[in-house]
């Protein structure tokens, strides 16, 4: 019999790992996975981001035994949960408020892998994955946006799914697909409840094979060099355990801060509004965490080419592995690349600007620079630089720059001895 | 790198939220609130002041349809004092075993009846423009409530050259300065009955502290659960921080 060889005595634990050896895949995957031990707390951002995907699907849940999906009962369905539902409140504002912390915290993972170039071979695959988390992160995000169908739900959708108008031939008769009608209605929420539904557990699939991918190639760290061995790595349990739940307890607490103390800083008051199809908002603007989006959306004059724009500011996303062609992972050995990735985070914010506000005067024109910087960024500033730039000299291994004081950058030649002592500063 | 990184999180969950609708408001005097700051919990008698305000005034054209009754006792109201308040009002129910619909007095379980059949008879009624319902316009507008005592002290004579269309009233502070909800605050309108002197600005506050209970009624058992998980986490937090700094000082040095 082609029983798994287990190496747990416990009789009850043997019989289940040796015909499905899922402790030992754990024990590989979560226990003994070892992580290289230079990772500083920017590694902590995956960890928390399953927190959040957790609490997402568990406050979700919740919310939709209550929720109900109908253009007369939503609103009314979301107050109700908010001020008859025990804890209800609690519910809601930690679900609308954890969507904005769950994508802050993907946005740190993210930009942590463009540092980084934890992106490059051979995780490329990994990243790719990561990218599709992110866009079906986003439809999740928008369709829950819609549901508790305040005046933004109402006009959100129905810009949004306006979009799809702009494709040549097929466009409207897409749009009325999507809408089940002729307009936002009734139809329209009844879908997106069941898709909002599903999506997270689509996610929770693909953070699966996320991991799974990851621990086929082993985890960067903040030189970008290959681990050499043991002396390099520590095992995940305790070590980046307790790290990460150090870090994600930090990141609760500003998470606590805001639901129970301004929980609608984040949503936007025109959402404690009904949904009114007679009445446009005077500015329609998303959540923060599609504002950079949005400005690319407006930067564009012409409909179709601001939405492939908008598109298209996710898809080269899933070039990045190929754009980006040096061998040297790390931004930290490549200067002037580093220079670059910041002026590329504050073009992110410029961007995010523009998208807040009003699309006219200045705010076009910062909406367009930053549009086309931000492409550029990928399409000529990566698959320029990697062939131009020259990095500086990288360390052999981790534990040598590890075991140096201070900053890991080498400073001109002369290795230094492991006895010299160190203050363990995490610089990257 | 981590510093910067600290710096843009900051930047990210202050700035950016606060632009985005931040934009072009017209500027609204701002009040002192009870409920403000870590500690500060609702003003129970400034709200049942508010809520004697709101029955003498606006309840005659806005609904509250969201609040029961019950709900009151987050004021500071027992039993008594809530079904006595309740019996002020009728509510249609039925059909009775006739097929009849019938007036009875409001129990504690049912909510402020609205003032209108529909929409249309509000509608009607109003010149053509809904009076909306308060239950939670206290978090449906920009500004909140000082936004709302705003509008109530802000009618004005329109300025020179200013149209105003017919049963139109101007307000300094309503979006567009024409509204259809004649000027309804005015000192003495309804006389306390905690002696509170009746300025019309201290109506129109009144009634938007009773405004913020019926849009928050769970606030108080919010922010005091707050104060507690926060003080959980942060505790719970250094203690994982002492683990792994136990943990990864002997790592490193070998
Ligand atoms: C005579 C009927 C009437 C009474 C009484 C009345 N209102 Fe109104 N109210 C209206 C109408 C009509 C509107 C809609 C105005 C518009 O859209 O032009 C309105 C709108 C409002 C708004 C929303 C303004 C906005 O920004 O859209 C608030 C807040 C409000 N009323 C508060 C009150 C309060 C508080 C009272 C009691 C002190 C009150 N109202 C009494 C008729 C009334
Ligand atoms: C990836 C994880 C998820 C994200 C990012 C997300 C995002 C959101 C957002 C932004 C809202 C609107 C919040 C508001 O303004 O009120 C929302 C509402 C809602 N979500 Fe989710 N959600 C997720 C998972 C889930 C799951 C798994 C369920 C159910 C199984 C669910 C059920 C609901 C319901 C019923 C509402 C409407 C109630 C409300 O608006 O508060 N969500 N979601």
């Amino acid at each position: 019999m082609a029983l798994y060889d287990t190496q747990y005595q416990n009789p009850l634990i043997k019989w289940i790992d040796s015909r499905l050896p899922i402790i030992t895949l754990m024990d590989n995957e979560y226990n003994k996975y070892p992580m290289p031990k230079n990772i500083n707390y920017l590694w902590a951002f995956g960890a928390i981001s399953m927190i959040m995907l957790f609490v997402m699907i568990a406050t979700g849940i919740f919310l939709a035994m209550q929720y109900v999906p109908t253009t007369d009962g939503a609103f009314d369905s979301v107050e109700r949960i908010m001020r008859e539902v025990n804890y209800g409140w609690l519910l809601r504002y930690v679900h609308a408020n954890g969507a904005s912390f769950f994508f802050l915290a993907v946005y740190f993972h993210t930009f942590r892998g463009l540092y980084y170039g934890s992106y490059k071979e051979p995780r490329e695959l990994l990243w790719i994955i990561g990218v599709l988390i992110l866009i079906v992160m986003i439809m999740t995000a928008f369709t829950g946006y819609v549901l508790p169908w305040g005046q933004m739900s109402f006009w959100a959708a129905t810009v949004i799914t306006n979009l799809f108008s702009a494709f040549p031939l097929v466009g409207d008769d897409l749009v009325t697909w999507i809408w089940g009608g002729f307009s936002v209605d009734e139809p329209t929420l009844n879908r997106f409840f069941p898709i909002h539904f599903v999506l997270p557990f689509v996610i929770f699939g693909l953070v699966f094979l996320h991991v799974a991918a990851l621990h086929i190639c082993g985890s960067n760290n903040p030189l970008g060099i290959d681990t050499k061995g043991p002396q390099d790595t520590v095992p995940f349990n305790p070590y980046a355990t307790m790290k990460d739940l150090y870090a994600f307890f930090v990141f609760a607490v500003i998470f606590a801060v805001f639901v129970f103390f301004a929980p609608n800083y984040l949503l936007h008051p025109d959402n404690y509004v009904p949904a009114d199809p007679l009445v446009t908002p005077a500015h329609i603007v998303p959540e923060w965490y599609f504002l950079p989006f949005y400005a690319i959306l407006r930067a564009i004059p012409d409909k179709l080419g601001g939405v492939i724009a908008m598109f298209g500011s996710l898809v080269v996303l899933f070039f990045v592995p190929w754009l980006d062609t040096s061998k040297v992972r790390s931004l930290v050995f490549r200067p002037l690349s580093r220079l670059f990735f910041w002026l590329f985070v504050i073009n992110c914010f410029a961007l995010g600007w523009a998208g807040a506000m009003p699309a006219e005067g200045i705010w076009i024109l910062v909406a367009q620079v930053g549009t086309a910087f931000y492409f550029a960024y990928f399409l000529i500033v990566m698959p320029v630089l990697s062939r131009k730039e020259t990095p500086l000299p990288l360390p052999e291994s981790i534990s040598e720059p590890v075991l140096k004081s201070g900053s890991p950058r080498p400073k001109g030649g002369g290795r230094v001895r492991a006895s010299a002592t160190a203050s363990r500063k995490e610089k990257a | 790198m981590m510093r910067a990184f600290t710096t843009l999180a900051a930047a990210v969950t202050i700035g950016l939220a606060g632009s985005a609708w931040a934009a072009e408001q017209i500027e609204i005097p701002e009040y002192r609130w009870s409920h403000e700051g870590v500690y500060g919990t609702i003003d129970r008698a400034a709200a049942q002041r508010g809520l004697q305000v709101f029955q003498a005034v606006c309840q005659s054209c806005h609904g509250l349809k969201y609040v029961y009754f019950r709900t009151l006792k987050g004021i500071g109201y027992d039993d008594d004092q809530i079904k006595a308040l309740a019996a002020e009002y009728e509510i249609e129910d039925g059909p009775d075993e006739w097929g009849e619909m019938f007036y009875r007095p409001a129990r504690p379980t049912d909510i402020f009846p609205d003032p209108f059949p529909n929409e249309a008879a509000a509608r009607a009624a109003n010149g053509g423009a809904y009076p909306p319902d308060l239950s939670v316009i206290a978090k449906g507008r920009p500004g909140g409530l000082d936004y709302i005592v705003a509008l109530q002290m802000g009618y004005e004579i329109e300025p020179d050259g200013f149209e105003l269309a017919d049963g139109k009233y101007y307000n300094a502070y309503f979006p567009g300065h024409q509204i259809s909800m004649p000027q309804m605050l005015f000192d003495e309108v309804v006389e306390y009955q905690d002696g509170t002197e009746p300025t019309m600005l201290q109506h129109a506050k009144d009634v938007a502290a009773f405004l913020w209970f019926t849009a928050e009624p769970h606030y108080d058992t919010r922010k005091e659960m707050g104060v507690r998980v926060v003080i959980f986490l942060v505790v719970l937090a250094g203690l994982f921080f002492g683990v792994k700094r136990a943990l990864w000082r002997n790592v490193k040095k070998h």
